[in-house]
């Protein structure tokens, strides 16, 4: 009898030291670093790191212009995202489906990607505006190297993750709440100003939170169009510094990178004083709303939505094919200059671009494979378990999402720029080290999707196993594990799609040998050679598609909401 | 097969008590249902005894073996239950066989042992043909006998069923309810079936738990409950009893006594050992009431509806003395009574509610 609960506690005690580990590996060890490295440097209590932050003025100019890009490219996302949101939700516009796949897939597409492709469509060089005959003179500076270039890139990469959440709020708003303004005589802007966006606060507080901390620790945007304008962010600055100092200024750029944390904390604590001030809570559940008929206006309408798109997906894909395909600077694009001279270059002879594909490969397959197998029994705890002290944990694997991903890489360089205690191994300056934080990272993209999927599984299932005399880890492989995979595996999918192209972190991670796409990509455009930038993006971004397209085929496996792009 | 004994459960979420101080014994092959409005704690109950919730006080017995108390807790893997759940909680991403013979997998039984237990569980419900389904594919009744056959394999010491028909329709409930019949009659398990529909529960059970609000009404047969309630609550929730006050005049005589309902004096059957008292209350069915002529003993009233279910009416019935006290009662055809007429009505027999209410 005792022997008997020994082995069942044995099990749920691994399952439980397991995860404390993860969480403490992952999470909590860098950010503990990072403090000690600013408030403790060399395990003596000292502020002198920030007060030397605090008087440099760059720091005070590139935090005023993370702000100003942060609160722009918020405020251009949100406009448009709720627009679109309203558009699709309320109004009976046709091919919702296909329209909603087009207007989320900027989200999928890497940022720096994004920055290139817009970079390609407009300025002297532009293939596109020659072959029209448009372009500027050589030596006109590129319009988006501009404040104003980063917000309006901010605004268009963010606003589809503003749609998603509106979105999402939308369908749960009750019909009746609409149809009772309406017999009350309100119009459709008045019920649209009066019931549906304050109901949507919520929804619409938290998706300007949620991108105000993406554009805020964005790097690939303000990267490709801030640098060569001067015109530095905070993770542009840590950037610079980094690469020009080396490990001599990690406590510096530590600050730095503490303070984007802050900047970011700013933003979620404001939007949770915002979202508590009111009630919006909507209890009742039904139908959606009967959906505006626009009449006469839907074709407009509807024009207007797909030329949308043309504007923010199609162009700046086409401009970055053609590109591609450019002979050398100043060639111009006909059909018989064009050349996959490009492609075949970056895939065969470039040593760090063909060891960057493998890197950037691997890298993503072993850190969304870490993470299904990981997010399966933690989801299992944070659902289905009763211990309290573990949900609070849950904020902790978030904790490396939610703040920019400079802060944690810089954090992951603080904690093995030595080689690690006892083993000695060292993994700075290997592709160990980003792995390390993309495990970090991205770990809760597919926790995320897994808790929904624990969420909408019945208990009894497992309950029915555990009356046949199941223990915990014969129900998590014959049960759980089968009926969850979809969804874990979904979530992994989004990891390997986000890391495949990741940039922030390798960034600052990288070293010779252990290039990620996103870097080779950043490498050729600053030297000048955007064909082949081009090359290897147009190739991620047809591998993206791809992956979205075989994530699609299993689609109806899948918990409801797990795939972004799926309306 | 063992027996089954719950022994003062108390059980606490928080402030609210969804059990309070149960005491059930079920005997080795008997047939027990809980029965009890919604919310009353029947799930919870079942639960404790599956090992899913603890208890707060109190212990439970299966067999000789204590499997829950304040103190222990056996894990539900361990106690050789079985649970037939009300949404069957068939895996999806297994045939039939091999829910089936799932537990079996569990215990290490060998392969050609296995196949042979779960043919054996599929013809004993009838699902010989079944085996390579998925259960996606399977109707409400059949996935139902499915979990039964899941549950029955593994030779547990008893079975649960939380409101097993529940989900089904109400032809299949009847044929449903002949199989589970006719399934205990053959094997003899020990069985715990939860239900708020007293029809139900009465078909099926040879003893009935009534529960409310977390406390046990009374543990009896169909038969004892029906005739003789412990209290207002089992009068009147078994078969729409009506509850009436009275006064005792006589002591008890050989199960009888003498008592006053609304003026009028008739003899009721009750405890053994009741004494005349005031206050106290009798059950009488709508069986027992029956109209009079004026001289004969009865008492006054209105009669407020009369609604025609052929063959006869339901007729209510509001007395002069207590207007508050709605009776009702069955008038066969030809039914004559018409709402607002006056009526004079008389009680033929009753059972007095005894006063300790304990079961
Ligand atoms: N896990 C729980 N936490 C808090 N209260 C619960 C929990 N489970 C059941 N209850 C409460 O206990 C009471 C009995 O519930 P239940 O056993 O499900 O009733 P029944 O099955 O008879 O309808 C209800 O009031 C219910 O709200
Ligand atoms: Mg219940």
């Amino acid at each position: 009898m005792t022997a008997i609960r020994k082995e069942r506690q044995g099990q749920d005690m691994a399952l439980t030291a397991g995860i404390v580990a993860l969480i403490v590996v992952f999470s909590l060890l860098p950010m503990v670093r990072l403090l000690q490295e600013i408030i403790l440097p060399g395990g003596r209590f000292s502020l002198d790191i920030i007060r030397l932050g605090l008087i440099d003025e760059t720091t005070w100019r590139a935090t005023w212009n993370t702000l100003v890009v942060g609160l722009g490219g918020t405020l251009f996302a949100l406009v448009l995202g709720v627009a679109v949101a309203i558009l699709v939700s309320m109004s009976n516009v046709r091919q919702r489906q296909a329209f909603v796949l087009c207007f989320v897939t900027p989200l999928m597409i890497a940022p720096q990607v994004t920055a290139l492709a817009w970079l390609q469509l407009f300025g002297p060089s532009s293939p596109l505006l020659n072959m029209l005959g448009m372009a500027p003179p050589l030596g006109t500076r590129n319009p988006l190297y501009s404040p104003e270039g980063i917000v309006f890139l901010l605004g268009i990469q963010y606003a589809p993750l503003v749609f998603l959440i509106v979105r999402a709020g939308m369908r749960k708003l009750p019909r009746e709440l609409v149809e009772a303004a309406q017999s009350s005589g309100a119009g459709w802007v008045r019920v649209l100003g009066t019931i549906i966006l304050p109901l949507m606060t919520p929804s619409i507080v938290g998706a300007a939170a949620l991108t105000f901390v993406s554009c805020v620790g964005n790097f690939g945007i303000p990267a490709f169009l801030g640098i060569p304008a001067n015109y530095l962010v905070l993770p542009t600055l840590i950037y610079q510094r980094l690469a020009g100092g080396g490990p001599a200024v990690l406590s510096e750029v530590a600050f730095l990178s503490v303070l984007i944390g802050v900047i970011a904390m700013i933003g979620i604590v404001m939007q949770d004083r915002i979202a508590s001030r009111r009630d919006f809570r909507i209890t009742s559940t039904s139908l959606p709303a009967a959906p505006y008929q626009l009449g006469v206006w839907r074709l407009p309408v509807e024009f207007g939505m797909w030329a949308l798109i043309a504007l923010i997906l199609v162009l700046p894909l086409v401009g970055l094919i053609l590109t591609s395909l450019v002979r050398g600077y100043g060639v111009t694009l006909t059909a018989e200059t064009a050349t996959l001279e490009n492609y075949y270059f970056v895939i065969f002879q470039h040593a760090a671009a063909s060891r960057a594909f493998l890197n950037s490969l691997y890298l993503s397959a072993g850190a969304s494979i870490f993470a299904v197998f990981v997010a399966i029994p933690l989801g299992y705890v944070i659902a289905w378990g009763n211990k309290r002290w573990i949900k609070a944990l849950n904020l902790a694997i978030e904790l490396p999402y939610a703040l920019p991903g400079v802060v944690l890489a810089i954090a992951s360089l603080l904690l093995f720029l030595k080689p690690m205690p006892i083993t000695g191994i060292q993994i700075y300056n290997t592709v160990w080290i980003i792995l390390y934080a993309y495990l970090a990272r991205f770990l809760i993209l597919a926790v995320r999707p897994t808790i929904t999927g624990y969420f909408q599984l019945d208990r009894a299932l497992e309950e029915a196993a555990r009356v046949a005399g199941a223990g915990l880890f014969m129900r998590m492989r014959t049960i759980i594990f089968p009926l969850i995979a979809p969804a874990a595996i979904a979530g992994g999918l989004l990891i390997f799609m986000t890391a495949l192209c990741e940039l922030t972190v390798s960034a600052l991670l990288w070293s010779s040998g252990s290039e990620t796409i996103g870097v080779v990509i950043f490498s050729f455009e600053q030297g000048g050679d955007s064909k082949y930038a081009a090359a290897v993006s147009a190739i991620m971004v047809a591998t993206t598609f791809l992956l979205m397209l075989l994530a699609s085929l299993f689609a109806n496996k899948l918990p409801d909401g797990v795939l972004p792009w799926r309306d | 097969m063992a027996g089954l004994s719950i022994n003062n459960v108390t059980k606490a979420f928080g402030e609210t008590k969804a059990l309070d101080d149960v005491s059930i014994d079920v005997a080795d092959g008997e047939f027990l249902a809980v029965l009890g409005p919604s919310g009353c704690g029947k799930t919870t109950l079942l639960r404790m005894i599956a090992g899913f919730e603890t208890v707060t006080g109190g212990n439970i017995r299966i067999g000789d073996r204590e499997v829950s108390s304040a103190e222990a807790n056996t894990p539900p893997e361990k106690r050789r239950v079985g649970i037939v759940f009300q949404n069957y909680a068939l895996w999806p991403h297994m045939t039939v066989s091999e829910n089936i013979g799932y537990a079996l997998k569990v215990a290490r039984v060998s392969k050609t042992e296995r196949e042979e237990r779960v043919g054996n569980a599929l013809a004993l419900v009838n699902m010989e043909q079944y085996g390579d389904r998925r259960p996606a594919n399977l109707s409400g009744g059949q996935r139902q006998r499915v979990a039964l056959a899941r549950c029955l394999v593994a030779e547990p010491r008893l079975v649960l069923f939380d409101e097993p028909l529940a989900n089904l329709d109400v032809h299949l409930r009847a044929s449903m309810e002949d199989e589970f019949a006719d399934f205990h009659k053959r094997t003899g398990t020990t069985i715990l079936y939860i239900t708020h529909d007293q029809a139900e529960a009465m078909a099926l059970a040879d003893r009935i738990a009534v529960m409310d609000h977390g406390r046990l009404m009374q543990l009896a047969t169909p038969r004892e409950l029906y005739h003789e309630p412990a209290n207002e609550m089992v009068a009147s929730f078994i078969s729409q009893g009506m509850v009436l006050p009275a006064d005792v005049e006589t002591e008890e005589a050989d199960g009888q006594c003498r008592v006053r309902v609304l003026g009028q004096e008739l003899v009721v059957r009750c405890r053994k050992g009741e004494k005349p008292r005031k206050d106290a209350r009798i059950c009488c069915r709508a069986s027992q009431i029956e109209s009079v002529g004026a001289s004969q003993p009865g008492f006054e009233g209105t009669i407020t509806r009369a609604v025609y279910r052929g063959g006869s009416a339901r007729v209510e019935f509001e007395p002069a003395v207590a207007s508050h006290l709605g009776l009702h009662f069955d008038q066969l055809d030809p039914v004559s009574f018409e709402a607002g007429q006056r009526a004079r009505l008389a009680i033929t027999s009753g059972w007095l509610i005894p006063a300790d209410g304990a079961a």
